[in-house]
């Protein structure tokens, strides 16, 4: 900060009031994040350690490594595997799916590209519960799609299977990894694509070499999006799915509620955050720091 | 850029508050009444909310009541009518199970005068201290109850809470799976017929589901041996390929509406779709049916109690009061397809619901059933018992 000759002590003084300033503004999204976020993971931290008492009470008494211990149980190490595995398989399918989308959007004129835009984020008017029991009527043996497999002699009635958790979960996450795949494509300097074909590379050379590298700040963002809500879905497997498989949100909210166990609880939805923290500052670290 | 990180936050919201929609319903609770008069009677009362109980006397309102109940197990016409009597609103909330009451309920900050937690879930309440002490003087109509539903094991002396509805939990099914000629046995899930394998459906609840099991391998239903439960797991391991889905909530609406053929549920869930699904022209129990497996199965009793969220307590023990009536009671009947605890409510029941079988079992049928009590510490077995069984 360069300071001018005359006035140093106004510029100063200017300095500290914009400081301020600056706190001021940023003060509510620090009581937020303070009051709805910090506290209430320090108490999950907490309770991970706590005991249960006979009637199911979380007891802050008896400290104990109990629920920690029992991370390293066969189920729940079975439950974490089958987890990540499906929120990866549904990361990458909602990227096959949505980069194309989003290219397609990226390129048409803006009047096209913002309708589009708004037809993606549209859904979101509606709540996640209500559009997944719609899901339901579309898949069940009477429902439109069902129909529409029949008749094409490719599919029956998925409705509580793996494929319809599957799509359901595409379709609620699809606009997690088409709106910053988007942004990522639509900032790409085309000039460079041009300069690749001129060339002589290919189109899919020139995509690969050139767009795919330019467009990676988006298709990590959208990952990320998409990754780690697929870890904790529940709502989805349920319904969907017939709760015929425990997955990790499931899980956590049996402990939670049924059992009443808020220590395992607590320990199983902190070793999530923690892994996640881990693997996402490694790869920042790593030099994916892109965006 | 700004407003791609604009863009992330706004979706980043998104994502953590879709995680929370299975307690929605239970947000909108903050709407309970502002006008709540401090009950300061004494100087310094050691329980200022339970004198406050204590000192209510019959027919007295002390302000809205903020009802906190499961769903569709009301009559509207019912809350109208207290409403207009009273002079009162009844501010209705409700919830899907007892374990999301109970949390609700133990982290306070919202006001529910009343609630309506089933036995077992008496019990854990009274003992962590949430519930206050009903005034039975404020309670004219006590003496409707049926003896049978009175000094119940999870509350024996009767403080704590007064019986609602009760019922059972048996296995609903359509004609066309079991045939007019079957056995009436839990043998029908855990050995079912090739014909409907695969169109079953269970509770998804630890206790219920994994009961189901032990009550057809002749165990108790509350036992807290491993090797029992062991057995159980087993058991609907092994029929697990016939099991279409676990499911607590719509048990009754895929059953009539032809995913499932055979369904495991409560009563009143099952009789409620089937009279709904009834038109003039079509009866809807030519095709369906329920029945309560001969090897026993759960009794359950649905209670009123007064949680100490409650800033209404006077409201809420008058609104109990009015529902204990034998004409109420019958309303409630009427509507929800649940046996009534309120003997005097006999003669205004419809007398077809009497006469059901399925709603008001026999003696001998009785007998056989159980209640859920809670184990203790051994509810963490049947929890992850019934998650052994999705692994």
């Amino acid at each position: 900060m360069s300071t001018p000759v005359g006035t140093p002590r106004l510029e100063a003084a200017s300095e500290r009031a914009n400081r301020r300033r600056g706190l001021l503004l940023a003060l509510p999204s620090y009581v937020y994040l303070i009051v709805l976020f910090a506290i209430p993971l320090v108490f999950v931290g907490v309770y991970s350690f706590a005991s249960r008492s006979r009637t199911g009470k979380p007891e802050l008494a008896d400290w104990n490594l109990d629920a920690v211990a029992k991370l390293l149980d066969s189920t729940v190490l079975q439950i974490a595997w089958r987890s990540t595995w499906l929120a990866l398989l549904n990361t990458v399918l909602c990227l096959l799916v949505a980069y194309p989308f989003a290219y397609y959007i990226a390129t048409r004129r803006e009047r096209v590209r913002n309708m589009l835009l708004l037809l993606v984020m549209i859904p979101f008017w509606t709540n996640f519960l209500v559009r997944t029991y719609a899901w339901r009527v579309l898949l069940d043996s009477d429902g439109l799609v069902t129909r529409l497999g029949e008749g094409l002699g490719l599919w029956g009635s998925m409705l509580f299977s793996a494929p319809a958790v599957f799509l359901g979960l595409l379709y609620g996450f699809l606009p997690f990894m088409v709106l910053p795949l988007y942004a990522a494509i639509e900032r790409v300097d085309w000039s460079l694509v041009e300069a690749a074909r001129d060339l002589y590379a290919s189109g899919w050379k020139a995509f690969r070499r050139v767009t795919l590298p330019l467009t990676r700040p988006g298709i990590i963002a959208g990952s990320i999006l998409v990754f780690i809500p697929s870890l904790g879905a529940y709502v989805t497997p349920d319904i969907l799915g017939g709760a015929k498989t425990t997955l990790l949100g499931n899980y956590i909210v049996g402990q939670f509620l049924a059992a009443r166990n808020w220590p395992v609880g607590s320990a199983v939805s902190m070793a999530i955050l923690i892994v996640m923290l881990i693997a996402t500052t490694v790869y920042f670290r790593s030099g994916g720091r892109t965006f | 850029m700004k407003r791609l990180l604009a863009l992330l936050g706004v979706l980043a919201l998104i994502a953590t508050a879709c995680g929370d929609d299975d307690t929605a319903t239970t947000a909108a609770t903050s709407a309970a009444p502002a006008t709540t008069a401090a009950p300061a009677t004494t100087a310094a009362p050691a329980d200022p909310l339970q004198a406050a109980a204590d000192a209510c006397t019959p027919g007295q309102v002390d302000g809205d009541l903020s009802f906190y109940n499961w769903t569709e197990y009301i009559d509207p016409e019912l809350i109208d009518a207290f409403e207009g009597e009273y002079g009162v609103e009844v501010i209705e909330t409700f919830y899907d199970s007892n374990e999301s009451m109970l949390a609700q309920v133990d982290a306070g900050g919202a006001v529910y005068d009343l609630i309506v937690p089933s036995d077992y879930m008496v019990t854990i309440m009274a003992e962590e201290g949430l519930l206050i002490d009903l005034n039975d003087s404020a309670i004219t109509n006590l003496g409707n109850l049926d003896p049978t539903f009175t000094g119940l094991p999870f509350d024996p002396d009767g403080a704590y809470s007064v019986p609602y509805q009760w019922g059972t939990t048996g296995i609903g099914f359509a004609y066309e799976a079991l045939g007019e000629d079957f056995t009436p046995s839990w043998s029908v899930i855990f050995e079912p017929d090739p014909s409907y394998a695969g169109e079953i459906s269970l509770l998804d609840d630890s206790r219920e589901t994994l009961g189901a099991a032990l009550k057809y391998l002749g165990y108790s239903l509350n036992t807290t041996s491993q090797a029992e439960l062991d057995e159980a797991v087993e058991l609907i391991r092994g029929v697990k390929d016939s099991i279409k889905l676990f499911d607590s909530t719509t048990f009754d609406d895929n059953l009539v509406e032809g995913e499932t053929m055979v369904a495991h549920g409560w009563n009143g869930g099952f009789l409620g779709s089937y009279d709904g699904i009834s038109t003039d022209d079509y009866d809807a129990y030519e095709d369906f049916g329920y029945f309560i497996p001969q090897e026993g199965g759960v009794a359950w009793v649905d209670t009123m109690a007064i949680p100490r969220t409650a800033e209404h307590v006077c409201t809420a023990h008058t609104f109990i009061d009015f529902l204990l009536d034998a004409e109420n009671g019958a309303a409630l009947t009427n509507w929800n397809f649940y046996a009534s605890p309120n003997s005097a409510s006999a003669e205004f029941i419809d007398p077809e619901i009497i006469e059901d079988e399925s709603i008001y079992p026999s003696d001998e049928t009785f007998a056989n059933l159980e209640f859920i009590a809670d184990t203790g510490d051994f509810e963490i077995n049947y929890q992850d018992a019934l998650t052994a069984i999705k692994n």
